[in-house]
């Protein structure tokens, strides 16, 4: 089924209608950070915790397809391979193909299939490099960020934004030097954007910071119940419903612009005047840029006539 | 391109094999060549290289097998497959084989061996075959 919805193939989308009544029932934990910082790691981690509690529990583990090829590895699934024979946990790897910022629709629609199928977690790894940290969230109801230390400057690892787009903030490889200084310096940072807080969903959420150490696991059942009591808080406070509406509202527009923009892109390509245009536009007699506002004002004028 | 659909590809080292480095380079070049390689490593059981299987929908597992157990290793797995369902699933077999038991594996459905000192090229083209 996952597979399909990759390969874009039309039965999945009909099959995706069905199930998408079944789902809205999974907590969605997005896990990003640069590479090589133990996402992969410290959710084999997460896994062992959440398994202890009997939760059923999804992965989905997207990487980046290469430019050049086409293709891609994925090897993530390598550190969690412990858990493939457990049928309460079910791992999926994908790769971005090529949309911008690695997470790509597919990651969604799958998740919603997981979801449907009863995961009562989902957990989404994803790349954050450029803009896949902010990507995640919108899909996931919790985002843990992971950052390691002795990457530098601290200031430098703290992206503009990301402080607003971090629910839980993850200081792994704590057994590296210089931990203590990575979780005082993201407090401090934390602590200072209170007072400025506007968006009203976060209003109540203290972002968390903690230490981890994925590779002996360390410090993960505290990142478990960390997740587990902001899913809790979030139902408590009915900022979870506000959250969901908000993902599901983005997912709804991005599918509206997709299919607009399929339709439209048809439509303007088999009508006469995008030939004609196109020609003024390449003979100069015409710019571009009004070139497309007259298509598109054609395009709306027709509908609305209609 | 003519077929979108992208061949997605699971290497694993079943058993006790103690390194992982021929695997890695076929699973880069397996990339290069626009696949979508799932690399789940070393000492994986036949159970875990199933389930895998499964869970990532690949269209081809391919073994990396220098102990000398790739007939059983083979055979066992085959039949492990057959049990999930996995008929689509292409069975390949790389490593230490002696030319004499290709025909062996083969028998038993493998649908392709390469053989140590295979190249990239060869082990590209015989992937791709498979979805002609
Ligand atoms: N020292 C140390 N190494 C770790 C820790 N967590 C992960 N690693 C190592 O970091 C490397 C990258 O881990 P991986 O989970 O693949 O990172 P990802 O790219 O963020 O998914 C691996 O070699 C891990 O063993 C940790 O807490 N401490
Ligand atoms: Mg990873």
């Amino acid at each position: 089924m996952i597979r399909l919805i990759e390969d874009s193939d039309p039965s999945a989308f009909e099959m995706l209608k069905l199930l998408y009544p079944h789902s809205g029932n999974a907590f969605i934990i997005g896990i990003t950070g640069p590479p090589g910082v133990g996402k992969s790691t410290l959710i084999d981690a997460l896994i062992l915790e959440f398994r202890k509690l009997d939760i059923k529990i999804a992965v989905i583990a997207v990487d980046p397809t290469s430019p050049i090829s086409g293709g891609a590895i994925l090897g993530d699934r390598l550190r969690m391979q412990r858990h493939a024979t457990d049928e309460k946990v079910f791992i999926r790897s994908m790769a971005s193909r090529g949309q911008k910022g690695g997470l790509s629709r597919a990651t969604k629609d799958a998740a919603i299939v997981l979801d449907a199928m009863g995961y009562e977690i989902i957990i989404i790894e994803t790349v954050g490099a450029g803009q896949g940290e902010f990507e995640v969230a919108t899909i996931a109801h919790s985002t843990g960020i992971i950052n390691i230390p002795g990457t530098g400057d601290g200031i430098q690892t703290v992206k503009a934004g990301i402080l607003e787009t971090g629910d839980v903030f993850i200081v792994n490889k704590s057994d590296k030097p210089d931990a203590d200084e990575l979780v005082h310096h993201l407090t401090r940072m934390i602590s200072m954007r209170k007072p400025f807080k506007t968006n009203l969903a976060k209003t109540n959420w203290t972002a968390r910071v903690l230490k981890t150490i994925a590779r002996d696991g360390t410090g993960v059942k505290e990142l478990a119940d960390t997740f587990l009591s902001h899913f809790d808080f979030m139902k408590k406070n009915s900022l979870l419903d506000q959250k969901r509406k908000k993902i599901e509202k983005s997912y709804f527009t991005s599918l509206l612009k997709d299919l607009i923009l399929k339709k439209v892109l048809l439509f303007a390509e088999t009508s006469g005047e995008y030939m004609e245009v196109l020609n003024k536009i390449q003979s100069r007699e015409m710019d571009p840029l009004s070139a497309a506002e007259l298509v598109v004002n054609n395009i709306c004028v027709l509908k609305s006539n209609n | 391109m003519k077929n979108k659909k992208k061949i997605r590809v699971l290497i694993a080292k079943p058993g006790l094999d103690g390194h992982d480095k021929g695997a890695k380079i076929v699973a880069l070049a397996l990339r290069d060549a626009g696949m979508e390689v799932i690399y789940s490593g070393l000492h994986q059981t036949l159970e875990q290289i199933t389930q895998t299987a499964i869970q990532e929908t690949v269209d081809v597992i391919g073994l990396s097998i220098m102990s000398g157990a790739h007939l059983p290793i083979s055979e066992k797995l085959i039949n492990m497959m057959k049990e999930q369902g996995l008929d689509d699933v292409n069975l390949t077999v790389g490593g230490v084989i002696p030319h004499r038991d290709i025909p062996k594996l083969k028998e038993m459905g493998v649908a392709e061996v390469f053989p140590g000192g295979t190249s990239f090229e060869d082990i590209i083209t015989g992937i791709n075959k498979l979805f002609e």
